[in-house]
């Protein structure tokens, strides 16, 4: 390693040593990761020279584990730049570590779960029909639209914000300079390319935020615009962008967690800032329990035959398992950890996370089996048994997304270090000024009215 | 613009299976091994719905033969994300197999479960790989349903156009159909008030499936009984 320029070597220092130091462990849980992604790749290669049939998926239950983990991955890609975007709009300060990780979830998550469907086609060959011979009528192609939006935004939206920080590790020297020279743009710093970022930040923000709801709302949309008992419902889409968030604030949590663990950034994730996001999570653990419950007593109380069977199946039948213990791990264990502050520790909020993206995954798999499973005519009931195959792709995917951000954060940090020295500057000032305004006749030293 | 209709008497139905096997030939519907197919993944463009009803030994056995309903707004080809699937003038529902991306969305999407998937690639016994000639053989990883043999109506078009004369009633019918010995299943245009199905269709014994769902199938049933 080259010796370093001692200028500037800040108080953020910490923030570039993942950057700076690799050691052993890194690489041995990489090639982990990277001995199953081979694994199923290969697996995957063999469903593509055999066919579908290699799955557990058959006539009546024609999608399995590549929808459930499409609908599951996306939603967890909400993490990001949705809790970003609004955490910035409404300048909650203590954002300032959070951004950058949430981001990445979206951008990597997304990439994964706009994979799925195409594992999930017969022919991915003819994937490009979708664009020569597309019918914007279909459901599937208002998801492809609205995922590649959001995949767009949220990639310039982690981009953006990025630059001043590849500047920094372009100015400190070291490894890769011409690819870091490259990708800041030539960013100096003045005042005129902090104003422009600014802005451009702020466009954003507000363009991502509806990209990111309709994006869920389209994938609901997938199931409730059929005939089918069990999806044909309004409430999908706002319920699917609850699911989606509320996974998605469990996953930043554990990737917080995880992170703040491994590269020692207890002095930039606080307590208070697992407290205010678990604070979140209890929230949306409620509103999906609200919506969970209107759903089904909706479907009880009416009673249509068809409806009511398929809701048996779930409560009682084959799914009985899988509904209680999406149950137990969506809103029981979380509101029992959340709500007592004895067990809200770092500890309880990660059992709590954990549990949360495992009902999660379940609601998933609950929605898109049973329905399948229960045609409406005299026709025998499918059972739906993943094979090897399923499973090694879902553990791929997984696999994907823990090496995704073990290698960005070889190459940039994980906190954004210029936003965490704006909130020590500019932030404190500006949060007084803002108090200031807020309270009766103010005696702020620069009255500006609204700002 | 001729609609074509099917009428299936299930009160004349002995449930053979004439028709799933008299089907299977005419289409070139693949024989699927036979572990394969106990695991869903068994190929009929006419299925027969076999329901038991009861405790040993007082069963009863219903067989209902079921091909696809053709409706008339078809929640099939509304979803298709590629067209590949859609409703031609005449009313049938097709499928183009070499468009096909084999998302299985319309197959999720049938309220009937009418469509199958080539899960691999077909398999032809020694001697049967040719098959019928008139009807184009399916790759693996695309959906395949019932046409109501339309490759016959191409014939049928193609000689009355020639002697300039509509298509008569009972020239054009499907291969179960015309393989139904007890004569259950009657096929022809609904709109000609000359002709069996249109008369039949006006029994007071009809019902058809997904009536309440607004798809408009275009296969009728008659039953005396109710409980079918």
């Amino acid at each position: 390693m080259r010796s370093k320029i001692p200028k500037r070597i800040d108080q953020d220092e910490a923030l570039f040593r993942p950057i700076d130091h690799t050691g052993t462990g890194f690489y041995v849980t990489l090639g982990i990761l990277g001995l199953i992604l081979l694994w199923a790749l290969y697996l995957y290669v063999m469903q593509i020279r055999f066919g579908l049939g290699l799955t557990g998926m058959n006539q009546p239950v024609t999608w399995g584990f590549y929808i459930v983990n499409f609908v599951f991955f996306i939603g967890i890609s909400h993490a990001g730049t949705l809790i970003s975007a609004i955490l910035r709009l409404s300048k909650a300060e203590w954002r300032r570590p959070i951004t950058r990780m949430a981001e990445v979830i979206t951008a990597i998550v997304l990439a994964i779960g706009g994979l799925h469907p195409i594992i999930d086609l017969g022919r991915p060959d003819r994937m490009m029909h979708l664009l020569e011979a597309g019918r914007l009528q279909s459901p599937l192609l208002w998801d492809v639209t609205s995922i590649t939006a959001y995949f767009t935004a949220s990639t310039v939206y982690l981009y953006l914000p990025m630059i001043p920080d590849i500047a920094r590790i372009r100015d400190r020297g070291g490894k890769l300079k011409w690819l870091y020279t490259f990708m800041a743009w030539g960013w100096r710093g003045t005042e005129r390319q902090k104003r422009v970022l600014n802005r451009a930040i702020n466009i954003l923000m507000v363009m991502v935020i509806p990209i990111a709801i309709s994006v869920h709302t389209v994938i609901s949309y997938i199931f409730s615009m059929t005939l089918q008992p069990g999806w044909h419902s309004t409430i999908f889409g706002p319920y699917f962008v609850v699911g989606a968030i509320f996974s998605g604030i469990a996953a930043l949590l554990i990737v917080m967690i995880a992170f703040r663990k491994v590269y020692h950034f207890e002095d930039y994730l606080k307590e208070i800032h697992f407290q205010y996001l678990s604070t979140l999570l209890l929230i949306m653990s409620l509103i999906w329990f609200y919506f969970t419950f209107s759903e089904y007593l909706t479907g009880v109380f009416a009673a249509e035959p068809h409806e009511m069977h398929i809701i048996l199946y779930k409560f009682t039948g084959p799914f009985a398992f899988y509904f209680w213990a999406m149950i137990l791990c969506n809103f029981l264990i979380p509101v029992v950890i959340l709500s007592f502050k004895k067990l809200r520790t770092i500890a309880g909020i990660f059992v709590a996370s954990v549990a949360v993206v495992i009902g999660m995954w379940l609601e998933r798999l609950i929605i898109v089996v049973p329905s399948l499973a229960n045609p409406r005519l005299d026709v025998p009931t499918g059972i739906y048994v993943p094979t090897i195959l399923e499973w090694a792709l879902f553990a791929g995917g997984l696999a994907v997304f823990v090496m995704g951000f073990m290698i960005f954060s070889k190459f940039f940090p994980l906190i954004s270090v210029w936003e965490i020295e704006e909130g020590r500057t500019h932030g404190r000032k500006e949060v007084e000024e803002r108090i200031h305004s807020y309270l009766p006749r103010s005696s702020s030293p620069s009255h500006r009215g609204l700002d | 613009m001729p609609k074509w209709a099917m009428v299936i008497d299930v009160d004349k139905c002995t449930g053979c299976g004439a028709c799933v096997v008299g089907c299977k030939m005419e289409n070139n519907v693949p024989i699927v091994d036979p572990v394969e197919a106990q695991n869903g993944r068994v190929m009929f463009w006419m299925d027969m719905m076999t329901t038991t009803e009861g405790t040993l030994p007082n069963t009863h056995t219903k067989r209902v033969p079921k091909p696809c309903f053709h409706c008339d707004d078809p929640p099939c080809t509304r979803v298709c994300p590629v067209g590949a699937t859609y409703r031609n003038p005449e009313g049938l529902v097709a499928q183009i197999y070499h468009r096909c991306i084999g998302c299985r969305y319309c197959m999720a999407a049938c309220p009937f479960t009418a469509k199958v998937y080539n899960w691999y690639d077909p398999k032809w016994i020694d001697g049967a790989e040719i098959g019928n000639p008139d009807v184009s053989r399916r790759m693996v990883g695309v959906v395949e349903k019932c046409s109501f043999c339309s490759h016959r109506l191409m014939k049928v078009k193609e000689t009355a156009d020639l002697e300039d004369r509509p298509i008569t009633d009972g020239e054009y019918i499907p291969a179960c159909a015309e393989s139904c010995p007890a004569e259950a299943i009657i096929f022809g245009n609904i709109e000609n008030t000359e002709s069996d199905v249109y008369r039949l269709s006006r029994s007071y014994r009809v019902f058809r499936y997904g009536e309440g769902l607004g798809v408009e199938p275009k296969v009728y049933y008659l039953a005396r009984r109710t409980d079918v």
